[in-house]
């Protein structure tokens, strides 16, 4: 970004964004923070990251843009500014990454004046976490066959059935929840609300993962209550609401400084140095022409996403509005995989050791990171179906079932 | 970084890229391609084509001063940088041209390097309507400065050059030739006493190339630096090819996806099927990654000349994979069509692989960027 291009609010906001990151950047927690906010558990590193989340939404730093009836700060296109300076700076992830990156965007859509209200400040402020209540044991590709249901009864819903893979479920106050109000319409049988996780009806259990970590789980809804004030959306409208929420979730969504995991031009940066200071046969990985090959395709294939959505802003260039922001999950995730593993190869037999092993390079970050990329290649509808999206919705091929 | 967010993509610019592609698919392009290419079919057999171009369209490019559109005003032409020509040469290859452009566009970047009385006389030939080619390459083919076969000896030149594309529609060579002070560049007349046009018997059909024979031949010297000004301009060179690169890439995804949803077998369009859906929406996602990569090289050439070179490499790497890749999948996923001389992926297939080891390939590319790195 060209400083001659930014307004003078712009380039003030920059400075006061670099300046007070310096100033009030926080202490590392005494127990290390895990690589994503999808994976924390620790209570104490709830709170730690808390803090941090209400600070930088004091200081302008998240919900920049937004006008302060929402708990906005009202600046002109700043938001981008204070996105950027966060994930150059080495500071901790905000841990509220759903309620930032999916249900404000949501809301915005689609929310009725006193639910953005009430729900955004403590969205933008950590105060209340969030998550998200789409996939279920049965759905998980095909959402659509969701069988959760929700009963009106009076001025209120009654909701029965079970959600899987529910990141922060342990943490959340508020679900985004999507259940089944009619069973003969697939996807009109469905409604999308706002549900209280602070209720006996609701059951939360963890669920571990293969790198032995949680961070996700398994809710249980059993006679739980949802107001129909906060029901997002008509009756039957559920499956387009849960559209915007999904659009904002494979990264076509406005953003108000949701930051979950680390840039890929940081990590990519950090594997071209791990083959410069690897040796094997006598040599640095780096200095082997295959091994040099493979990672600066790798780096030409980030810094391609880099300048996907520079180029996706402009009317003119992006083929059509849908078309860069659709493919940003798909290809992240998978080159985000490839880097991973490639970093495997380059520490060779070493790459086996894992956390906490006294020997292990970078504390086991790199065994650890790779089985975690299956996260981004699966969840949020797995690279299959961003394939289908793209080929449907942007090349207009007949829809696969 | 100091480039414009929006890769210094104006409204002049996007004028231009717009008019000029108007004015190409008025041309119908591979239609008036076609005639050129009848009754070849055998390779062993056949009988040589001759070399196409339309050379009343290539007037109508003149009239419309897109050959001139990075020659600097003092020269005669519109004095517009990298951005603008890019844009053009994206257009250019979506629509496969055979024509003269590509060399001239090439051809203006190697000469602003120059700055000399003799290199700007050129540009203002150009500007007129002069048809250029380059011969920069030795039989190896190598893409260094100093890989040339040609020897000057008091401005006269003995070699050969290679790989010397649309040689059939030039009238002038300009030529890289070693002397005993370096590397220099000469121009050549190619109806010159002493000069023999080879014409290459090559795969691309949208393109001509000879490898030219200097027997003692008289010529002009453009630079003394002919190291440097090479240096300096292949970045230009390999975002240039980049684009072209891009531009077909595009017109593959764009006719492999019409093809999918119009052939039926198993009672469905084959588009239904995941296992052509897929490999189009790949095609896509290689193509756009190589378009942003190459405005990104156009606008680093234009306003951040120190980042060039790195840019540059990102485009043509990522640009020669993805023009050999979509070539693959648009042969394949047209099946048994696909691979018949009358199918017009056919003659983009052939452009792209000959487009991705013009000016480095992608490893050859990677490598050079490794030691930026």
């Amino acid at each position: 970004m060209s400083e001659r291009q930014l307004s003078q609010e712009q380039q003030e906001f920059r400075e006061f964004c670099q300046r007070w990151i310096e100033e009030n950047k926080p202490d590392p927690h005494p127990i290390p923070l895990p690589q994503a906010a999808y994976e924390v558990t620790d209570p104490s590193h709830l709170t730690y990251l808390q803090e941090w989340q209400a600070k930088c939404y004091e200081a302008g730093l998240i919900a920049s843009d937004l006008p302060k009836i929402y708990g906005g700060h009202e600046m002109t296109e700043c938001q981008a500014i204070a996105s950027a300076e966060v994930r150059k700076a080495d500071v901790p992830y905000f841990i509220n990454w759903i309620g930032l990156g999916m249900a404000v965007p949501t809301l915005l859509e689609c929310g009725s004046e006193e639910q953005k209200a009430r729900f955004l400040p403590p969205i933008f402020s950590g105060e209340e976490i969030w998550c998200q209540g789409f996939s279920e044991p049965g759905a998980g590709s095909d959402l659509a066959s969701l069988q959760t249901s929700a009963v009106k009864e009076g001025d209120q819903w009654v909701i029965n059935g079970s959600k899987v893979w529910t990141s922060l479920g342990h943490f959340a106050q508020f679900m985004l929840l999507l259940a089944r109000h009619d069973k003969s319409d697939k996807y009109g049988g469905i409604t999308y609300f706002l549900a209280d996780m602070n209720q006996p009806g609701v059951t939360v259990k963890p669920i571990h993962k293969m790198t032995g970590e949680s961070g996700f789980n398994e809710v249980f809804l059993d006679n739980a209550t949802v107001p129909d004030a906060w029901r997002v959306g008509n009756v039957g409208d559920g499956w387009k609401v849960a559209m915007a929420t999904l659009t904002s979730e494979r990264g076509a969504g406005v953003g108000v400084g949701a930051v979950a995991t680390e840039s890929p031009t940081i990590t990519m940066a950090q594997v071209i140095e791990l083959a410069k200071t690897t040796r094997r046969n006598g040599r640095a990985v780096w200095d082997d022409p295959v091994w040099r090959d493979r990672l600066v395709k790798l780096y030409e294939r980030i810094e391609a996403a880099v300048q996907n959505s520079r180029r996706a802003k402009l009317k003119h260039l992006n083929g059509g509005a849908m078309r860069i922001p659709l493919q940003g999950k798909l290809v992240g995730s998978e080159v985000g995989q490839e880097l991973h593993h490639t970093a495997l190869g380059i520490l060779g037999l070493k790459s086996a050791l894992y956390v906490r092993d006294p020997n292990a390079a970078d504390d086991g970050k790199w065994p650890l990171g790779y089985m975690n990329t299956y996260t981004g290649t699966i969840s949020g509808g797995s690279s299959e179906i961003q394939r289908n999206i793209l080929g449907e919705r942007v090349l207009g091929l007949p829809k696969t079932k | 970084m100091s480039q414009p967010k929006d890769f210094g993509f104006d409204e002049d610019v996007q004028m231009l890229k717009e008019s000029f592609a108007r004015f190409l698919d008025e041309q119908k392009t591979i239609e008036s391609l076609r005639p050129s290419i009848r009754g070849t079919e055998d390779p062993i057999h056949g009988a040589d084509r001759p070399a196409f171009y339309d050379e009343k369209a290539w007037q109508q490019c003149i009239e419309l001063g897109m050959h001139a559109v990075s020659i600097p005003e003092a020269q005669g032409g519109i004095g517009m940088g990298l951005v603008a020509a890019t844009a053009i040469a994206e257009e250019i290859g979506r629509y496969a041209w055979a024509s003269p452009l590509s060399n001239t566009l090439h051809a203006t970047f190697v000469l602003n390097q120059a700055d000399t009385a003799d290199a700007n006389a050129l540009l203002e030939d150009m500007a007129n309507g002069l048809r250029v080619a380059l011969g920069f390459y030795g039989e190896e083919g190598s893409l260094l400065p100093d890989s040339t076969d040609v020897v000057a000896d008091n401005h006269r030149l003995t070699g050969t050059s290679w790989y010397v594309q649309d040689a059939m529609k030039a009238q002038v060579l300009i030529v890289s030739a070693k002397t005993e002070q370096g590397v220099e560049l000469y121009r050549v007349d190619l109806a010159e006493a002493g000069v023999t046009i080879h014409r290459d018997r090559i795969v691309d059909l949208t393109r001509d190339q000879a490898h030219v024979e200097l027997l003692d031949v008289p010529a002009s010297l453009l630079t003394t630096h002919g190291r440097e000004c090479l240096e300096a301009a292949a970045p230009a060179l390999a975002t240039l090819m980049a684009a072209d690169l891009a531009g077909a890439g595009e017109w593959q995804l764009q006719a492999t996806s019409e093809y999918a949803k119009v052939r039926q077998q198993f009672d469905r369009p084959i588009g239904f099927f995941q296992a052509v859906k897929h490999p189009i929406v790949n095609m896509m996602i290689q193509v756009d990654e190589a378009r942003s990569l190459v405005y990104n090289a156009a606008a680093a050439f234009d306003f951040d000349r120190e980042d060039a070179s790195r840019c540059a490499h990102l485009a043509k790497s990522s640009a020669s994979d993805m023009g050999a890749f979509n070539a693959r999948n648009s042969t394949q996923l047209h099946g048994g069509i696909g691979f018949t001389w009358e199918a017009d992926v056919q003659i983009y297939h052939k452009r792209q692989i000959h487009s991705e080891f013009l000016f480095g390939d992608g490893t050859w590319h990677r490598a050079q960027l490794a030691e930026l790195l």
